[in-house]
């Protein structure tokens, strides 16, 4: 099949390349980009391991074609932390111990970097519903939800 | 996991949408959130020729009040719905049911107008379509029509439209000021799609008996049901919720699948129904 000019902005990095329509972004952003941070794991939009941004806003990769993204601004895992320093939120999975493998942890840390930003004082009840939207299989979710209640506490500016 | 190859067009306006859709056929599929038909593409349950992707076609970008109702543009996400103003304040049903869609990522994608074409059994938007008798607006190449929910559903992933007409936007009437709804669904996990949903609204009379009362059911046939002839035996009783729920599942024919035996079903409906005509009552009674 012909391949097309993709043209992706990820990370405030403009890039360009040759690859078929049917490319996914997950698999641009990874066999093209080079940003093997996105993981992919069911490739039908259940699991939640390839969530993005698109334009600020979470979305999964694998359910959406690279070709689709000129004129949208991608971020991906690379982008959160800060000159080599963790987030709130990265550091708080750390020390709650909220990741094993580490599989899932990308798409966690994307899904509620952008939600926290919105809802600074949010209830267990509410993370535990967004959550619902990653699979892990590893930790049993318990230390992801501390994890997550302990960044949005230091995010408010509480020490623990 | 990977769809099989095929062309990718961008149209700039609905003008250029449809003619595509006309030259192309068949062999073309819309493209709109593609939180549905993507996973089967990647699965290849669906293996279109072209893709016309219809996210730039900011015109159908809208939501607004209309007299009687709330019309919905085509591209309206189902986030966009949740955080709308508008709805909250004039439609408030619609943002309740919004949000039971999947999960944030995919209502971040996923359209109004997708979830109508796509026309599956189990979603939220027919199912508040059917129960409220909303409009389903089409565009093609020779011209506009209006198609009413109970006869745009014509089975499973299957609807009015035919291939050269797009969903530009629905319209969904208001419910009246004293009038209460509620839905209630059954899921295996949390974001799933429903094995049964139930969606009712209640018009209270002065003295507190059931006016206007109105039930839709999702899980229990190849599209969702209005039951219109089981909430017509209630009008001008007091609230029988039990009684409600258990002529609600002897009007119904579940089938049995992997998911859910037909028996299940049925008392999901019992019970669903039960719920969500009590609860649209209460919510009638707060607001009367």
């Amino acid at each position: 099949m012909t391949k097309v000019p993709i043209r992706l902005a990820v990370n405030g990095e403009a890039h360009e390349f040759l690859a078929e329509p049917r490319k996914l972004l997950s698999d641009a952003l990874r066999e093209d980009l080079h940003l093997t941070g996105t993981h992919i794991g069911c490739e039908h939009g259940v699991c939640g391991a390839c969530t993005v941004w698109i334009d600020g806003k979470p979305a999964r990769s694998c359910l959406i074609f690279a070709v689709q993204m000129q004129g949208h601004e991608v971020t991906t895992i690379e982008a959160i932390a800060q000159d080599g320093r963790l987030s709130p939120l990265q550091q708080a999975m750390h020390e709650e111990h909220g990741l094993q493998c580490g599989f899932c942890t990308p798409g966690i840390v994307m899904s509620f970097e952008a939600w926290l930003r919105d809802r600074p004082e949010p209830n267990e009840g509410a993370v535990r519903d967004l959550l619902s939207g990653n699979l892990c299989r590893c930790t049993g979710y318990q230390n992801i939800v501390r994890a997550v209640l302990k960044a949005a506490r230091q995010l408010r500016g509480e020490t623990r | 996991m990977k769809p099989a190859p095929f062309d990718y067009h961008r149209p700039q306006s609905l003008a250029e949408a449809l003619a595509l859709l006309t030259e192309l056929g068949d062999e073309a599929r819309p493209l709109a959130g593609g939180q549905s038909l993507v996973p089967m593409m990647n699965m290849r349950l669906a293996r279109p020729e072209h893709l016309v992707d219809l996210n730039d076609l900011a015109e159908f970008d809208f939501i607004r009040d209309a007299d009687g109702a709330v019309e919905i543009g085509a591209l309206v996400r189902h986030r966009a719905v949740e955080r709308s103003d508008l709805l909250a304040a004039t439609h408030p049903l619609l943002p309740a049911v919004a949000r039971t869609i999947g999960h944030d990522a995919i209502r971040e994608r996923g359209t109004v107008g997708g979830s109508l074409a796509l026309a599956d059994p189990s979603a939220q938007w027919p199912l508040l379509a059917v129960l409220l008798d909303a409009r389903v607006d089409l565009a093609s190449q020779t011209g506009r029509r209006s198609v009413r929910a109970a006869d745009f559903f014509t089975g499973v992933f299957a609807t009015a439209a035919a291939p050269d007409e797009l969903i530009v936007a629905a319209s969904f009437p208001k419910l009246a000021e004293s009038e209460g709804w509620a839905y209630r669904s059954f899921t295996r996990r949390h974001g799933d799609f429903a094995v049964v949903a139930a969606v009712a609204t209640v018009k209270l009379d002065d003295d507190g008996r059931i006016g206007r009362a109105r039930l839709a059911l999702c899980g229990v046939g190849d599209r969702p049901i209005q039951l219109d002839a089981v909430t017509d035996q209630f009008r001008g009783r007091m609230l029988d919720a039990a009684a409600f729920g258990r002529i609600a599942a002897a009007a119904v024919s579940p089938h049995d699948d992997a998911v859910a035996s037909a028996a299940l079903r049925r008392d999901l409906v019992e019970v669903l129904s039960a719920e969500v005509l009590r609860n649209a009552v209460q919510r009638a009674t707060t607001r009367a």
